[in-house]
């Protein structure tokens, strides 16, 4: 279960990430994309995603990600993603609740350089019981 | 035809339908560059020992391709706003089989520079995402 200190907080991103331009290239690819100068809308969940499993799965959080299923994912994009950009990732707690059994936990993530919000996403994380 | 950048979009107007192909190999890649390495998405034996009828499809992968779609519809990445799906069901993606993933939208609402699309996402014949929907920049 969740650790009910950690609904409601945010966790500030615990690295830097350089976005490549293979990165971009590589996602473009399985797309079918030919524009790589940005990246395409989905991309920013490479970061986010991986930010929020050593959040979540951090001691102090103690979310088991074995059984966790993607429930839904909403993205809302400022300025798109290009190769060269800095950016941490922070992510927020917004809600968790138990629906027969299963942990149901909503997660804001905002990622951002030094001085601009480039994407901010929110994914609903199911853990099975 | 697709139409791209469309700044005629009206509401209730239904756009060009497109099928993308989806099969184990695209997995493998996808896993790749998006860092999922989940083996659901991957190893057949893990996935049944989980009680999935077969590998499914990253979820993120349909919306990645379906993000495909409505960036052709925008006119480019750039112009893609906002964008949301539930996954309902999954893309089931039996060994040496390619499976469809076939994408449509209707316009719900024409504002200014924007547009809102309801999105329709299906697989065999089974919708995989819910309530999916994008606000473009015309």
């Amino acid at each position: 279960m969740i650790s009910p200190e950690s609904i409601g907080r945010t966790f500030p991103g615990t690295k830097s990430i350089t976005v490549t331009q293979s990165e971009i290239d590589q996602f473009c690819a399985v797309i079918g994309e030919s524009d790589t100068s940005i990246a395409p809308p989905t991309f920013s969940i490479r970061i986010s995603l991986d930010q929020s499993e050593a959040i979540l799965t951090s001691p102090e959080v103690g979310i088991k990600w074995d059984r966790l299923v993607h429930g839904d994912q909403k993205f809302e994009i400022k300025r798109p993603i290009k190769a060269g950009d800095v950016v941490t990732c922070s992510s927020t707690i917004e809600s968790a609740r138990v629906v027969a059994g299963n942990e149901i936990i909503s997660v804001r993530s905002d990622i951002s350089t030094a001085d601009e919000l480039l994407v901010s996403s929110w994914s609903t994380l199911v853990i099975r019981a | 035809m697709v139409d791209t950048g469309d700044s005629r979009m009206i509401k209730d107007q239904v756009l060009t339908e497109q099928v993308f192909t989806i099969n184990r190999d695209l997995l493998k890649r996808y896993a790749d560059a998006s860092g999922d390495q989940n083996p659901i998405h991957q190893d057949e034996a893990f996935a049944k020992s989980v009680g999935l009828p077969d590998v499914i499809a990253h979820g993120m992968l349909s919306m990645a391709l379906v993000g495909k779609y409505i960036s052709d519809l925008a006119g480019g990445s750039a112009n893609v706003i906002e964008f949301g799906a539930r996954f309902t069901k999954p893309v089931i993606v039996p060994a040496g089989v390619d499976v469809d993933l076939t994408v449509s939208a209707t316009v719900t609402e024409v504002a200014g520079e924007f547009a809102t699309l309801a999105i329709t996402a299906s697989s065999a014949g089974v919708k995989v995402l819910g309530m999916a929907k994008t606000v473009i920049k015309l």
